[in-house]
């Protein structure tokens, strides 16, 4: 083996017209040097000229030499110039000859504009209100279908709920009873550092017990549920709708909403109360391992405090929150399933959107029970 | 000539999305017992056209008829009761996932029949014994080859026994055997269920071995440029884009086959 040559290139002008020189080894990564010159040198000839390539000092070439010559002829393409590559290797020839053979589509090349801000939020508005406008018809497909079922004419199979009540429900209990443990932990935390300074500690079990049972267990399992199952009804729907096999339901004459969102959403709100259940009792233990702990409390005196600050409204008010939550999450994570697109990436962003949909909700949900139950003076 | 009784009649049937028109003005009518091909490259609107057949798309104009009977004006419970003549197989199968063979069968046989469970096992077995899967019942689509559930997809098509079969490039992702044995299949069960065929492929093999009449999607008049008979079309065609696509991009040298 010889040492490679440099690359270059020289456009060359003759009596019999001109003459570009392409010389050395072509390489893809050492490029030569002067061929931007010898461009601008193409681009500089007056119009309608005749380029012979003489390629006889050529060594070695690869793509390299075929992408410059393809841009010497597309420079010279608007001069009404052509590029006579009979010097070339036969192989060099032949692939500059495919490079031309189809010419470039008039139109097809994107442009890229970056429209002003005030059509990108024009076009953000119209999109949003076309995305809720999406989630209203959705629900109200939901609830026509949870229509259907209550007269008996919505059919799916026992199975398909049995299983999910399984995976939204029993599965989930695991992960729903550490975080709400840990949240009532940190809130009797938050709140001894502050009561111990009255003397006032005993009150902790007043502030945990509210807290999760009115609020927190809801709104805690809701945000874990929209993580875990909404994202899963997302995927899974998303991907039959790839696979097509929400279409081949569709022709079969069975309502997918029926079929296959329906026993979701039941499932989610059957198990999110007994979740929630859970997750208060969890939560008020997470509270008392703090008070006795930390703040000398006997478990009893611990409990009897929390009994006290509770009431039975608390607690359903607590369980019918979760109830809705669920179906939020449910709804939002078939919708965005149901809505994706039928690739890859698109199952990937629906389940990102369910997750961002169902937590949303439930953040506004719980902003908007706090103002009705303040007003309603529960 | 079109008579009220045609299974399929499509009339001006324009398709698009939005401000953009794939196709106009598709006329055309698939007779009793015909096997009917949908031609055409890549990007024609082929699939999308099955989509329309289905009433998965709304067309932007046009009307589709089945047996005389306006598909596209109907009300979607008149819809569902004319699909319910047809069977389709989607071109990956689209078994659902979630169930066994057995169990994709008889989801519609549960649905839209009073047979017994034993008797829906039953005839969901046959159906799969038609296809050549016998034993595979209690299988998960996941289990078996593309092959096989495309031949499960088919087999859930028929479980109905309809009158119309849709098949959406039956031949995509088959290796030539295979293939060539679905195509067998799909032209037993025209003969044996006397059911009317249309087939969306660009299969040069399948189209000139099943078809018996058709139509060729061009993608840049965005129309229909031939219609007939595929094998006629491949030796008689006049329009360059229908003999360079029927021969396989090589014009024939001095015409004839």
């Amino acid at each position: 083996m010889t040492a490679p040559a440099a690359a270059s290139a020289d456009l060359r002008t003759a009596a019999a017209g001109a003459v570009l020189a392409v010389a050395g080894d072509w390489r893809i990564g050492a490029a030569a040097a002067d061929q931007d010159a010898a461009l601008k040198a193409l681009a500089a000839l007056p119009a309608g000229s005749a380029v012979t390539v003489d390629a006889a000092a050529l060594g070695a070439w690869d793509s390299a030499l075929i992408a410059f010559l393809l841009q010497a002829v597309e420079t010279l393409r608007p001069l009404g110039g052509r590029l006579d590559a009979t010097g070339l290797p036969v192989g060099a020839r032949k692939l500059l000859d495919l490079a031309v053979a189809v010419p470039e589509k008039q139109g097809a090349r994107r442009t890229a504009r970056i429209p002003p801000l005030i059509e990108r939020i024009g076009q953000t508005v119209i999109a949003i209100g076309r995305e809720a406008d999406g989630f209203v018809s959705f629900v109200g497909d939901v609830t026509l279908s949870l229509g259907r079922f209550v007269t008996g004419r919505a059919r799916f199979r026992g199975s398909d709920l049995g299983l999910m009540v399984q995976q939204v429900g029993i599965d989930a209990l695991g992960v729903v009873v550490l975080i709400n443990f840990l949240v009532g932990l940190i809130l009797a935390f938050v709140g001894a550092a502050q009561l111990q300074a009255f003397g006032a500690s005993i009150f902790v079990a007043n502030l945990v017990g509210i807290a999760m049972v009115r609020d927190m267990a809801a709104i805690m399992t809701a945000i874990v549920m929209a993580g875990r199952s909404g994202a899963a009804f997302a995927a899974s729907l998303g991907t039959m709708q790839a696979n097509q096999e929400i279409d081949a339901l569709r022709t079969t004459g069975i309502s997918p909403i029926d079929y296959l969102v329906l026993p979701r959403v039941i499932a989610l709100v059957l198990m999110m109360p007994l979740l929630a259940l859970f997750a208060d009792a969890v939560g008020v233990i997470g509270g008392a391992v703090v008070g006795m702990t930390m703040l000398d409390l006997s478990a009893t005196r611990y409990l009897e405090q929390t009994k006290e600050a509770l009431n039975l409204g608390y607690l359903l008010g607590g369980l019918f929150k979760a109830t809705v939550y669920g179906g939020l999450v449910a709804v939002a994570g078939c919708w965005r399933g149901m809505l994706s697109g039928r690739t890859a990436a698109a199952v990937g962003q629906a389940t990102t959107s369910a997750v961002v949909a169902g937590i949303l909700l439930v953040i506004g949900a719980a902003g908007l029970f706090a103002v009705v139950f303040y007003v309603l003076g529960l | 000539m079109s008579s009220a009784s045609d299974p399929i009649a499509v009339r001006g049937l324009t398709m698009g999305f939005g401000d953009f028109v794939l196709m106009r003005d598709l006329t055309f009518e698939v007779k009793h017992g015909e096997v009917f091909i949908v031609m055409g490259g890549s990007g024609s609107g082929k699939s999308t056209l099955l989509r329309h057949l289905l009433g998965l798309q709304e067309p932007l104009a046009g009307d589709i008829a089945y047996y005389g009977e306006s598909f596209t004006a109907a009300e979607p419970a008149a819809r569902t009761q004319m699909l319910r003549r047809c069977g389709v197989l989607f071109q990956s199968g689209a078994l659902w996932s979630s169930m066994t063979l057995a169990e994709n069968v008889a989801v519609s046989l549960e649905e839209f029949t009073d047979l017994r469970p034993r008797d829906v096992r039953e005839v969901a077995e046959l159906k799969l014994a038609l296809v050549g899967l016998r034993g595979f019942e209690d299988y998960y689509p996941s289990e078996i080859s593309g092959g096989m559930q495309k031949r499960a997809g088919l087999a859930r098509a028929m479980a109905l026994d309809p009158d119309i079969l849709f098949f959406d490039e039956p031949s995509a992702g088959l290796d030539p055997v295979s293939s060539a044995l679905l195509d067998r299949l799909i032209l037993e069960l025209r003969d044996s269920l006397g059911a009317t065929i249309v087939v969306v492929t660009h299969e040069l093999d399948s189209i000139f071995t099943i078809g018996s009449d058709g139509v060729f999607l061009d993608a840049d008049t965005r129309t229909i440029i031939a219609r007939g008979n595929p094998r006629e079309l491949r030796d008689h065609a006049t329009d360059p884009a229908v003999r360079r696509f029927l021969h396989r991009g090589l014009e024939p040298q001095g015409g004839g086959n």
